[in-house]
């Protein structure tokens, strides 16, 4: 069994597995802590940067996500230090990208830091991430407006899961952004229309089109949709769907990210092949 | 190894395919199809050769004056990148251009902090009413002979034009350097011939495209002595020299060395980082382009010391001449067998490659570099790992500043307790200072540590006439600005450390009371905005909502105003980003603030007589 | 990877196959096409189409003649060793790649890393089932396997991958003429008096009859009422016409099915039942033996009905008082009962744990990542296994002059099987159907990228359209076969069939490829 790691989390002494992440400590003391680019399914890469905590003896605040606890770390989660930065990257992120998609739970944290996005300045007068909406086909919608660029979608598509790497991050700086090469549209890259960019994407910014369709519609309703797990059919690899039901119609499909078999990925026929359902 | 896929659809010239096959020609394309039945390919071979992506980038570049879309395809298809990666690599440097070339040449002039003060906004304006195809430019590393220029040109090597003796670049010296296709000769030193000199003795002195002449000078004697005293004793004099890194974070280096020797993991790397891009910066150009082999022997003495061997010289691609002469230095130390399988018949591997960079500051931060050279976009990890375990390509690397290692020959030929006989006990050594603004001879000049601030303007031939200190940025974008009062300050690490101010990059740039504060700070603004990598929010957004409140203040913007909104920008980037670049990038404008540099005068603009 | 392209045939396991190979394994991809997934590889191996027996031969030989079997195992747990040496004797590296095309020296080094890895697997799908010779070729597979003991240990197997969500539950719940649930004999009196214990009535002591045997069971009249649930021969069976007069001859056809078929089409009655996946409740089991729950979302439409239910009441229906309205975790709760196999997975567990893998005899159990560990027990556990003789048999639909071009059916990534279900979503990278040929094909036929052409067989011609790709080896041609409305592949596939499995031999048809004449095939097809 894994050795155990004393820790001083927020002031009580806590052990925690050898090789866990301050994140997991945190949430094994039932510290709930801010999160935008981790997800369960991906390997952390740090860069929202709204899980630091202050660590003893590190001049700066520190990513829990990814930062492995070590014997007689002395970690504080709710230092005023703590509080200006994580309030401080919700406001960098709202002053610039439309976050009332954002999943309820980024608009609580938002609340609970006190983000006042409006302070960095007019809209009309900062520079901002508005953009047209990228609509190239019947499956997708890429809502650029809304990206905070946590690489989530690049790590589904590339090494996390599907391999195929049909979108990176381009540009650099406030122009980073995530493209295809050239800008070619989704259609003619390497996308295969896996759905997994979506399924990992926080903030609406990577929408399937049917779900995109009926927001604009007004239709999308959340509060009337069931979520049933169930298993595709396509294949023998046996992968959990999760079908999410509003007016007896599958309006989306999802996998769950702590399943061993999808890791919450799947195939184009998984994510988009129940449409014979309603034929 | 991924399922590629073009969907560009453009195809590669043959010009272009001949430059990618140039740059690639020691490693061959990832897929090699044996027969029609047997084809080997593989994440392996990928591994191994996405290092070369950033070399083949730059042969598209100077073969076609762009990365074209067939162009890009055809790199991705021989190294089996995916494409839109390499599209993202291409597109994080300053230097590859994604347009069609619009002219033959293309001019970036210097207009940061330094040159702008020497008439660098009049020399773009000026070049632009001549035709020129002018691309405004951060620090290109040349403040003491400003404005700067550096001349891309498709199919052709780059040039530098600065000026030579008074007056700044005119339009006609730069059509002159593309007529006559010649870089602006090396300035000579003030220094030069002094006899106290360890790091600059050379420069000016030896020519710095003969290794016979280098030896002449006493080249290569440390490198020999450092052979025969076994990697050990070396890095135990190192450590003895109370050496620490120059490029600003002043890490001990013979600590650095014994960590990467110990390591059991395989191969071990040396890296030098000669990505020397801070504002204000310029002497490991000084050093390169006037004495590269003491670079060269220098790595050798480091990589065979520490067990690494690779070394990896990775240097600013703004620095076309000390680019030429490494490489020319590196052909004649092989073909003299200073370098590779068995360095000067020691038996020791030890093979050196020189990487340019592509304009990116950010790949000055040492993993930065590292995700540059494999290939990637040059954005920081986070540390830890340190370098010392995990660096390049994961693996156990030694990286230090082009400044750090010069002085290591002559501590190997001292020993390390002679060496620390100058300068202070916790600075002892030498130090390169970078002398810029209002000094009368702007230049690189090497002091013991414990020199003040006063003795170096007093070095550089003091104020111009009719200046007065207004502020002196010392240590660059990332240090801070200082007033008159601290011109006592000595310039040691101590010193500096106790006074809240960092020596940094050995930048010494001196304001008056004529220049325009306000702007400097906000082109300081400008140039972090510019040079952030985007990777994470602190800094991406950040350096953004910075540079506005900046512009704000410009156009008349009450300081009280903006403070608080100043003060948590500057929290959030110093607190939470991920790398030095925005942990400082509010450094300066925050000692500026403090200085009271901000209220914007009216009057100080265009009134210099 | 042996004649599988599961980078698009079963995406979500590729992912696992990738993260191993980003931790460092090493990937050889043995298949005629190089494929997307061999695109990944290492290094790709492109045999003759049918000769996989041959290399695997191959592969057992230099394993043997270079000395790096592992003898421990082979004397402990396995049977028939000495003769199986002596009879892949003849497979030497130079006779093995005159007749898989692949040079000597990658077998050889194919070889020795198999036998000399840690961990090693064989992963394969229909590019080896689809043949003739379908069992033997996996069977020649096991026989590797078993040389170096890569099976019954964590890292090491064989890994058919399957094609279907349920096609390994189909077997474990007894839908088979010869077993019972849980892989238990019909005809073990044991196994059945405890069946017939729990189900109240007695069960026919003897096998009945597997697909082939029905059909020739139709065609004597001993066979004339069949229930047919979620099968459509009309369309599905190798030699269709054949297949089709024998359905008309039942005396009663009852179709079950989602979708009204053309076996539904003939059918006396048909009952439209919900979707498996997102209508009903149930279990289904996947290629690692993993049982996982699936669940209705949506109602099923119109008339449909829960198939359960439809048998619920038909049993009823048919006068059977005691069988009553059981739900699925009835039924699961029964089966637990006598499969002992599934006997540790309880309803709740299935719930709690997003599926156990079998063997799981106890609720206390954790269920089996893998079988047959029972090899490496000292003495092996239960019968060793055996060695197999197989003979490497080309393919029988045979090249000649007249059909000189071997075709073989592959799959796209986004479309399944006859794309009666994947049709209904618009797909950005759907591309159609297309026959793939090689350059040099190309161009000796005189044919472009594009240009339409008629593809005939021994048995039929079609139109289709030419697709010139890199890499595919001359002689060799492929096509997809999801779009049967615009182009009916199976008019020109082989009607071969495996004997042993009922498998029809999709992988290796003789084809010729003609320009149009005029853009319209010649003759009475025009």
């Amino acid at each position: 069994m894994s050795t155990m790691v004393e820790i001083t989390l927020d002031g009580e002494s806590a052990r925690v597995p050898e090789g866990s992440t301050i994140l997991d400590a945190c949430r094994r003391k039932g510290i709930d802590t801010p999160t935008l680019c981790w997800a369960e399914n991906l390997t952390p890469v740090n860069v929202c940067r709204v899980c630091v905590v202050e660590v003893e003896g590190s001049r700066v605040l520190v990513p829990s996500c990814s930062r492995n606890v070590e014997e007689g770390m002395v970690v504080a989660t709710d230092t005023e230090r703590v509080r200006t930065s994580r309030r401080m990257v919700y406001e960098l992120l709202a002053s610039s990208v439309e976050m009332d998609r954002a999943t309820p739970e980024v608009l609580a944290w938002m609340d609970h830091y006190g983000a006042r996005p409006d302070r960095m300045g007019d809209r009309s007068e900062i520079v901002t991430q508005a953009q047209p909406v990228k609509v190239q086909d019947d499956l997708y919608v890429r809502d650029y407006e809304r990206c905070i660029l946590c690489y989530k979608c690049v790590e589904a598509c590339g090494d996390d899961a599907q391999h195929t790497y049909a979108i990176a991050t381009a540009g650099r700086g406030f122009d980073a952004h995530i493209s295809t090469e050239h800008d070619v549209s989704l259609p003619d890259s390497a996308c295969v229309y896996c759905g997994n960019c979506i399924g990992v994407c926080p903030t609406g910014a990577l929408m399937f089109k049917t779900e995109h369709d009926m927001r604009d519609a007004g239709t999308w309703d959340e509060s009337k949709q069931s979520v049933t797990t169930t298993v595709c059919s396509f294949c023998g690899v046996g992968c959990n769907l999760e079908l999410h039901v509003q007016d007896e119609r599958i309006v989306k499909v999802t996998s769950p990210a702590d399943h061993s078999v999808t890791n919450g990925h799947l195939c184009i026929k998984g994510r988009f092949g129940w449409q014979h359902a309603h034929a | 190894m991924p399922d590629l896929y073009f969907g560009a659809g453009d195809e590669a010239t043959e010009a272009e395919k001949d430059a990618v096959a140039e740059a690639l020609a020691d490693y061959g394309p990832v897929v090699v199809r044996e027969t029609e039945r047997l084809v080997h390919a593989g994440r392996s071979r990928t591994r191994e050769r996405r290092h070369l992506l950033l070399p083949a980038l730059h042969a598209l570049q100077r073969s076609a004056g762009w990365i074209s879309p067939g162009g890009l395809d055809h790199v991705c298809g021989e190294l089996e990148v995916p494409p839109a990666e390499a599209y993202g690599v291409a597109t994080f440097y300053h230097l590859f251009t994604h347009d069609p070339p619009a002219a033959d040449n293309t001019v970036h002039v210097c207009d940061d902090v330094a040159c702008r003060l020497v008439g660098a906004v009049a020399l773009i304006d000026d070049l632009r009413v001549e035709g020129y195809h002018v691309k405004a430019s951060p620090c290109l590393g040349q403040c003491e002979r400003g404005p700067a220029v550096l001349v891309q040109r498709t199919g052709r090597p780059d040039l530098t034009v600065t000026a030579v003796d008074d007056g700044p670049v005119t339009t006609s010296e730069v059509a002159v350097a593309i007529s006559s296709e010649s870089s602006t000769p090396s300035v000579s030193l003030a220094q030069t011939g002094s006899g106290d000199l360890r790091l600059l003795t050379r420069v000016g002195v030896v020519d710095p495209t003969s290794l016979d002449d280098y030896r002449a000078h006493g080249g290569f004697r440390a490198l020999e002595e450092a052979l025969r005293m076994g990697g050990d004793r070396v890095i135990a004099e190192v450590t003895a020299s109370g050496l620490s890194g120059r490029g600003g974070a002043a890490f001990p280096t013979g600590v650095k060395w014994r960590g990467v020797a110990d390591q059991e993991g395989r191969p071990r790397h040396l890296v030098c980082n000669a990505d020397e891009s801070e504002p204000g910066t310029f002497k490991d150009r000084v050093v390169m382009e006037g004495d590269p082999y003491s670079l060269v022997e220098a790595m050798t003495i480091a990589g065979t010391a520490i067990g690494a061997e690779q070394g990896w010289l990775y240097i600013r691609g703004e620095y076309p001449v000390a680019i030429g002469r490494l490489r020319h230095a590196i052909d004649e130390a092989y073909a003299e067998g200073l370098l590779g399988d068995d360095v000067a018949g020691s038996g020791i591997r030890f093979d050196l490659t020189l990487r340019s960079g592509a304009g990116a500051y950010i790949c000055g931060e040492e993993t930065a570099l590292f995700n540059s050279l494999e290939g990637y976009r040059g954005e920081p990890r986070n540390k830890p790992p340190f370098p010392t375990t995990h660096g390049l390509f994961g693996e156990p690397t030694a990286i230090n500043n082009v400044e750090t290692l010069v002085n290591v020959p002559p501590i190997v030929l001292m020993g390390g307790e002679a060496y620390a006989a100058v300068g202070t006990k916790q600075s002892p050594g030498t130090k390169l200072f970078c002398l810029s603004g209002r000094v009368k001879r702007p230049g690189t000049y090497e002091v013991e540590f414990g020199a003040t601030l006063r003795d170096l303007v007093d070095l550089a031939g003091g104020l111009i006439a009719g200046s007065e200190v207004r502020a002196v940025m010392l240590g660059g974008a990332a240090g801070s600005f200082v007033g008159p009062e601290s011109m006592d300050l000595p310039l040691t690490l101590e010193a500096t450390r106790a006074a809240g101010v960092s020596l940094g990059s050995g930048v010494v740039m001196v304001f008056d009371q004529h220049d325009d504060m306000v702007d400097t700070v906000r082109r300081i603004a400008e140039f972090f905005r510019d040079e952030s990598c985007g990777q994470c929010v602190p800094c991406r957004v950040g350096t953004v909502r910075q540079e506005e409140v900046l512009v704000r203040l410009r156009r008349g913007a009450d300081i009280e105003d903006e403070r608080e909104l100043l003060d948590d920008l500057a929290a959030v980037m110093r607190d939470a980003s991920i790398c030095g670049l925005g942990q400082t990038a509010s450094g300066a404008i925050r000692s500026a603030l403090d200085l009271g540099l901000l209220v914007s005068s009216g009057d100080s603009q265009g009134d210099r007589s | 990877m042996w004649g599988s392209n599961a980078r698009n045939a079963h995406p979500i396991f590729f992912h696992h196959a990738l993260r191993g190979v980003a931790n460092g394994a090493l990937m050889w991809t043995i298949d005629p096409r190089r494929t997307d997934t061999a695109k990944f590889a290492d290094h790709w191996l492109g045999l003759n189409v049918g000769s996989d027996i041959a290399l695997a031969h191959g592969i057992a030989r230099e394993i043997i003649a270079a000395g790096l079997t592992d003898e421990e195992f082979i004397e402990n747990a396995t049977s028939g060793f000495d003769e199986f040496a002596a009879f892949v004797e003849p497979w030497t590296l130079k006779h093995t790649s005159e007749v898989t095309g692949i040079p000597s020296g990658a077998i050889r080094d194919l070889s020795h890393a198999y036998a000399t890895a840690d961990k090693a697997q064989i992963c394969w799908t229909l590019g080896i089932t689809e043949h003739h010779t379908g069992v033997d070729n996996v069977q020649s597979l096991c026989n590797l396997a078993l040389l170096t003991g890569h099976v019954g240990r964590w890292g090491s197997g064989l890994v058919p991958l399957r094609g279907q969500n349920n096609v390994q539950g189909g077997g474990d719940m007894g839908a088979l003429p010869n077993k019972l649930t849980g892989f238990q004999d019909v005809e073990d009196d044991e196994a059945r008096a405890k069946f017939e214990a729990v189900w109240g009535c007695p069960i026919p002591p003897t096998n009945g009859w597997n697909l082939t045997e029905m059909f020739e069971a139709m065609e004597r009249d001993e066979l004339k009422a069949v229930y047919c649930i979620g099968e459509n021969p009309v369309d599905s069976e190798a030699d269709a016409k054949h297949a089709r007069a024998m359905i008309e001859r039942l005396d009663i056809l009852v179709v079950q099915d989602v979708f009204m078929t053309r076996t539904a089409e003939v059918a006396d009655v048909v009952f439209p039942a919900a979707l498996g996946w997102a209508e009903s409740d149930g279990t289904v089991t996947n290629s690692e033996r993993r049982v996982q729950r699936m669940r209705a979302a949506v109602p099923p439409p119109g008339q449909a009905r829960q198939e359960l239910e439809i048998i619920n009441d038909l049993a009823a229906a048919m006068g059977d008082e005691g069988w009553g309205a059981p739900t699925p975790e009835d039924l699961w709760e029964e089966l637990r009962k006598v499969s002992p196999m599934h006997g540790g997975m309880s309803w709740e567990r299935l719930e709690a744990e997003g599926g156990i893998q079998w063997p799981c005899p106890s609720e206390d159990h954790p269920g089996s990542p893998f079988l047959h560990g029972r090899l490496w027990e000292r003495p092996a556990g239960g019968r060793r296994a055996p060695f197999s003789c197989v003979e490497n048999r080309p393919p029988l639909d045979e090249l000649t002059d007249e059909f000189p071009l071997r075709l073989t059916t592959v799959r796209a990534l986004d479309s399944y099987n006859t794309g009666v279900q994947t049709e209904h979503f618009a797909s950005p990278i759907r591309t159609g159907e297309a026959l793939s040929i090689s350059v040099a094909d190309a161009e000796a036929l005189g044919v472009v990228d594009g240009e339409r052409v008629a593809v005939s067989s021994r048995r039929g011609t079609i139109e289709m359209t030419v697709e010139v790709e890199e890499y595919l080896a001359v002689g060799l041609c492929h096509t997809t076969f999801h779009f049967p409305e615009t182009t009916d592949i199976n008019q020109i596939t082989s009607d071969a069939v495996d004997p042993k499995a009922g498998t029809a031999e999709f992988k290796a048809a003789a084809v010729r490829v003609e320009r149009l004449a005029d853009g319209k095939l010649a003759g009475d097809r025009a």
